[in-house]
């Protein structure tokens, strides 16, 4: 079930285009912000909210890197593994980053707390290494840094 | 030295609010532009020689006059700031510390195709910009620069943001057009062109953030001094960037036509102690590579394509010489194979494939055949073969490494490994 909050939001997003269905990359955000990620039964939801059917939302929901239709933790950390970030070997960064939580890419930790993720080029190439959690930027990130900031999230 | 577009950019990056943009002359374009027609501004822009910031380098101007101005409303203006190409960080700048530049500029381009909507489709990475954005069009619509009768003039715009979900290929205009209408972000197939047919099938035009944020200079000043702005016959300045082993990677707004040199040796410092420059992608992760025999091209449209490249989005990557070119490649490739939409055959396909061979080369699994299967990618995948300009644009970088490396791919094929530090 739709809360009441969520569906003030996705007819605020509705209000904004000619037809329902248009709305609906605003609606799955709308559902993201609130639950963290989309589940089946959102998805079932928000179709019947869009008179979409689930398949065709899913569609849309499946194309978007950071729709996220499994569960994840508290605190999303998505590490850029582009072009200016390996030049700078964020694979070091990466490798520290899965030792200290022990978990890999796609994998959440044990308490809930953490999930990893590669992402493409966040656009400070000239800062490299960085990576993002939530919407914390990180910009020229050091192996010793790396510690402090998780600190932050715990 | 003149820098329109970053002279007012604080040195923490802050935003400029409306006042503080206001007492260096901003919204002063505006003023003057509504005394003008439609036409009379689509003319100056078309003479300034004005071409478009985001990568392809089309004249805006023209790409404004094919909207049909009588077509009953809505039309459509869009900011793309999607900015996604790997290696590219410029827009970013303006976006965060200028918005009322970039909403100026807006303006000005919607009044040039009498649109009456406009949107920012703004990557999502982009959280400061965000903010910024936000708030500059809350300021604008408060003081009448935006909304209903923009300064009693009888022009009515309004503005929204829309934040992305993350996918390269939103940048590309028509899948941009699709992923604001809440669908899969494919590309369209053209014609009809988004000028004639774009959002919810009206009239519309998609540009990019320093483009537009060229346009409230051009009204202000003219068009001759916008093209004296550059050393060579492409107008303007350009944002350039370096990333990659320098010693001080950054972004600085330039005269158009400064060489690769400069760029690199001057504004960024040379390269790291114990490194030496073997090559660049001039403008993005969907460009040929320069090598050392290309450094003293002039950074603009014309000249990089005569290099055999592209200016792109004028943010360079540079690789050394303790680099993999195989390695660096295979990073590219893993990134254009994961973000193809997967609309096409030969891109869904191929991309992966090549990804999958790089790799195997790499870890010294690679076969003397591999070559030629590479360079058959290149040429299959490349324009003509594909049904937008993403996989033709994958083969850029690749293409070009085959040409110049091609010791490198060869070395590791013979020796079963990689011998490079950086891999």
């Amino acid at each position: 079930m739709l809360t009441p909050e969520e569906k003030i939001e996705i007819e605020h997003a509705i209000k904004l285009v000619p037809y329902k269905k248009a709305a609906s990359v605003e609606a799955l955000k709308v559902v993201q912000e609130h639950r963290r990620w989309v589940s089946d039964e959102s998805l079932r939801d928000v179709a019947q909210y869009l008179d979409m059917s689930p398949e065709e939302l899913d569609s849309v929901a499946t194309f978007y890197n950071l729709i996220f239709r499994r569960e994840v933790g508290k605190h999303v950390i998505l590490v850029c593994d582009s072009i200016s970030c390996w030049v700078m070997g964020y694979e070091n960064l990466r490798n520290q980053l899965f030792n200290r939580l022990g978990i890999k890419y796609g994998e959440t930790t044990p308490d809930g707390l953490f999930t990893v993720l590669p992402n493409c080029c966040l656009g400070t190439c000239d800062c490299a290494p960085a990576l993002m959690i939530d919407s914390d930027l990180y910009r020229n990130v050091t192996l010793e840094q790396l510690d402090e900031i998780l600190m932050k999230y715990r | 030295m003149e820098r329109p577009l970053t002279q007012h950019i604080r040195k923490d990056g802050r935003p400029l609010t409306l006042k503080e943009y206001e007492a260096v002359g901003g919204y002063q374009a505006l003023r003057k532009m509504l005394k003008m027609t439609p036409k009379e501004v689509q003319t100056l822009v078309k003479e300034s020689n004005l071409r478009g910031r985001g990568g392809a380098g089309f004249s805006t101007g023209l790409k404004w006059s094919f909207v049909p101005l009588d077509a009953p409303k809505p039309k459509y203006l869009i900011t793309n700031a999607d900015e996604m190409e790997p290696g590219t960080f410029k827009d970013r700048i303006l976006l965060e510390s200028t918005p009322h530049q970039l909403i100026e500029g807006m303006i000005i381009a919607a009044y040039a195709i009498q649109a009456d909507i406009s949107y920012v489709y703004l990557r999502w990475a982009y959280k400061t910009a965000a903010q910024a954005i936000l708030t500059a069009i809350d300021e604008a619509t408060a003081t009448g620069y935006l909304g209903k009768n923009i300064l009693g003039s009888g022009y009515d715009l309004e503005m929204h943001l829309h934040t992305g979900v993350g996918r390269y290929m939103c940048g590309e205009e028509t899948a941009l057009l699709n992923s604001l209408e809440g669908k899969r972000a494919t590309p369209r197939a053209k014609p009809p062109f988004p000028q004639v047919s774009g959002l919810f099938g009206k009239p519309t035009i998609v540009n990019n953030v320093e483009t537009l944020c060229c346009l409230p200079h051009i009204v202000n000043k003219g068009a001759e001094w916008f093209k004296k702005l550059s050393l060579t016959g492409d107008a303007g300045t350009k944002i350039y960037g370096v990333s990659g082993k320098v010693k001080k990677p950054g972004a600085w707004e330039l005269p158009m036509g400064v060489t690769l040199r400069e760029l690199i040796e001057e504004h960024a410092g040379g390269m790291q102690d114990g490194l030496k420059f073997r090559g660049a992608l001039p403008g993005g992760a969907s460009t040929d590579f320069l090598v050392e025999e290309h450094l003293d091209v002039k950074m603009d449209y014309t000249s990089v394509a005569a290099a055999g490249s592209r200016l792109g989005t004028g943010t360079i990557v540079v690789m050394d010489d303790k680099t993999c070119p195989v390695g660096f490649v295979e990073n590219l490739e893993h990134f254009f194979a994961q973000e193809s939409c997967g609309f096409c055959t030969p891109c869904r396909e191929g991309l992966p494939w090549v990804e999958k061979i790089l790799n195997a080369i790499e870890n010294g699994e690679g076969r003397e055949e591999d070559m030629k299967l590479l360079d058959f990618h290149t040429k299959y995948l490349g324009p003509g073969n594909t049904f937008c300009a993403f996989a033709p644009g994958a083969m850029e970088p690749l293409q070009s490494a085959l040409k110049y490396f091609r010791e490198d791919f060869e070395r590791h094929i013979k020796e079963k490994r990689c011998t490079m530090e950086r891999r």
